[in-house]
């Protein structure tokens, strides 16, 4: 259990985190949205002892990280991939994270294991891939056992199968009861991650609720129509108040009618419908959405809302594995350069 | 160590316990990375063979040195064995260090020893008594080592023994001074928080600044260049006090060690108060 009370951090004039409030329970993988310089960081930083809050406080299981005398017990932690000293092997690493909470010996053998390191045990860690940092990372945060974990963009730099088996990974620790706290902007990877999303943009607090909810919320369900009579069907649809977009190839965006009435619509009307798909927004759409006007770097020239609606295909994320599928969602044009590091962390 | 188990209650742990856990991780912290290894190991060599080298070159040009040189030497026999392999070696010291903490901010690990030991002062505390423990042990092989190896070579023209006046206080002192000298340079590391910076602070101190300090004018350079702290520390490394040194051996150290103290105060307090 994680709790901020009005947690704020100054740097200058400028607020990095802005009286956040929020809870993260157990049992559950609570995700942290924001875009890059939302202050995701830092309020994980100051939830951990590492920056001190200008104003507010933060308790994790009931006190103050810095409170507790053997933190690694209560609290487990990926910050940053590699903040590991090159020189020292993955074993001697953990080892001495160990010593310092009076941690035994094997724990250190049983987190190698369990993050398949157990064959690099004894490499220097300066010779590992991002993956294998991410996994002593990992190791590390596990070495207490704790209740409560956190990561900060954990899947940040993976290649498909390291992002998949750190989600597993995370599932499955929540699972076990235990809080998993992780932050991302990638908002389709937390759509497959976590049951509850807490979003922030520009320090201050967006949303605090269930995955569903969120996505329910913000966005709204729009149906696809293929059909060679596109311009009837068009002023029908209109003329029944739905939104309506349509492109060259033939298909037909609907907004605010159902699949049912489009079928019903066309049937009386003699209109052959050859596809008629709903799509429910994803929560890229929504975070889109809702932090369209929080984002603090935006590319010069990038589209707004309002932009041409493209056909569904990949994401701009690249097909399959993190961005919506071919057929999937439509995703809107993303305010900021997708896949480029914006701003500080 | 090995009986604690993970499932007993973090209230089982007792909290007098901290500081010797805070040790341990050190410890390993400090022996686990080659880099500190072989830097000490540099030391011990370069050192033993400079102060071998320069005690040969002496007895062998001794006839050809003049009076004042000789009379030096055979008045402070211990400082002048130590002297060029000892004013060469201590760069390692400063360099391992100001490294013991700046490498922790470079390389991220700060973080991570920070979420492991959030008691910030402890943790400093703990990386000081570690080292300083290494570089004493470290630094009084090397003083008696070199001792041992040119008293011999040294015998017919200086006999000189560890009953001799002020030998057995000097070799020690050297151990001590880079002992002090190893917590100057974590305190500023501590302070600079980066390598190169660091470094080039304490090496720029202690071998071009504070020996410049000299040529200040009159009674002020002269009182300004006693009270600095590496050049009043090494006081304690020489057998007798020198005539134109303002402080006994003792009170140079007792010198050295407070503004080492007060760096490192602010140092913790520093620690303390930034962001890691």
């Amino acid at each position: 259990m994680i709790e901020a009370i009005g947690l704020t951090k100054q740097y200058g004039d400028k607020k990095a985190v802005d009286g956040l409030t929020f809870t993260v329970r157990p049992g559950m993988v609570t995700g942290f949205l924001g875009p890059n310089g939302a202050g995701k960081s830092t309020t994980m930083r100051m939830i951990l002892g590492l920056d001190a809050p200008t104003s507010g406080t933060v308790t994790v299981n009931g006190r103050p990280y810095g409170k507790a005398v053997a933190p690694m017990r209560e609290v487990g932690a990926l910050l940053d991939a590699k903040a590991i000293h090159g020189g020292r092997t993955a074993y001697n690493h953990l080892l001495a994270l160990a010593q310092s909470n009076r941690l035994p010996q094997r724990r250190v053998g049983e987190v190698l294991e369990l993050t398949g390191l157990t064959q690099v045990a004894k490499k220097r860690s300066g010779g590992f891939s991002l993956g294998m940092g991410q996994r002593l990372g990992i190791a590390a945060a596990l070495l207490g056992d704790p209740r409560v974990l956190m990561f900060d963009e954990p899947v940040n730099g993976l290649d498909p199968d390291g992002i998949r088996w750190i989600r597993e990974f995370m599932r499955r620790l929540a699972a076990e009861g235990r809080t998993v706290f992780v932050s991302s902007h990638l908002m389709s990877e937390m759509e497959h991650t976590a049951d509850h999303l807490i979003v922030i943009g520009r320090g201050r607090l967006q949303a605090d609720m269930s995955v569903k909810d969120f996505i329910a919320r913000n966005s709204e369900q729009t149906v696809t129509v293929r059909t060679p009579e596109t311009m009837k069907l068009l002023q029908l649809l209109a003329a029944k108040g739905a939104r309506v977009t349509n492109d060259e190839t033939g298909l037909i965006t609907v907004r605010g009618a159902t699949p049912q009435q489009i079928g019903d619509l066309a049937f009386e009307n003699q209109i052959r419908v050859h596809e008629l798909a709903p799509h429910q927004g994803s929560l890229e759409e929504a975070f889109m959405e809702m932090t369209r006007d929080q984002v603090e770097y935006r590319a010069v020239g990038a589209g707004g809302p309002g932009g041409p609606v493209a056909p569904g295909g990949p994401g701009p994320y690249g097909p399959g594995q993190y961005g919506p599928g071919p057929g999937g969602p439509v995703p809107p044009q993303n305010p900021y350069n997708p896949g480029q590091p914006i701003g500080a962390r | 160590m090995t009986a604690a188990t993970t499932d007993s209650t973090t209230d089982a742990v007792p909290s007098g316990a901290a500081f010797p856990r805070l040790l341990a991780m050190e410890w390993t912290k400090f022996r686990s990375v080659r880099s500190t290894v072989f830097s000490l190991l540099a030391f011990v060599v370069l050192t033993l063979g400079l102060a071998a080298l320069f005690t040969w070159l002496t007895v062998n040009q001794w006839d050809k040195i003049d009076a004042d040189q000789r009379a030096a030497y055979t008045r402070d026999p211990v400082g002048n064995i130590l002297g060029g392999g000892f004013f060469l070696g201590q760069l390692a010291i400063c360099v391992l260090g100001t490294m013991v903490i700046t490498s922790e901010y470079s390389t991220g690990m700060i973080r991570a020893s920070l979420l492991a030991a959030p008691k910030r002062t402890p943790m400093l505390a703990a990386k000081g008594l570690v080292f300083a423990t290494v570089t004493f042990v470290v630094g009084e092989i090397v003083s008696f080592g070199a001792f041992a190896i040119a008293a011999p070579m040294l015998n017919s023209k200086v006999p000189v023994s560890l009953s001799s006046h002020g030998v057995l206080r000097a070799l020690l002192g050297a151990g001590l001074y880079l002992m002090m000298l190893g917590l100057f340079a974590m305190a500023v590391g501590a302070l600079v928080r980066h390598t190169a910076g660091a470094i080039s602070a304490v090496i720029g101190f202690v071998l071009v600044l504070a020996p410049l300090a000299q040529l200040l004018p009159g009674s002020l350079g002269k009182h300004v260049h006693a009270y600095l702290p590496t050049e009043a520390g090494h006081l304690v490394a020489q057998s007798v006090q020198g005539p134109k040194d303002l402080l006994s051996p003792w009170q140079g150290y007792g010198v050295f060690c407070l503004w080492t103290a007060a760096l490192l105060v602010v140092a913790g307090w520093l620690l303390k108060r930034r962001d890691a």
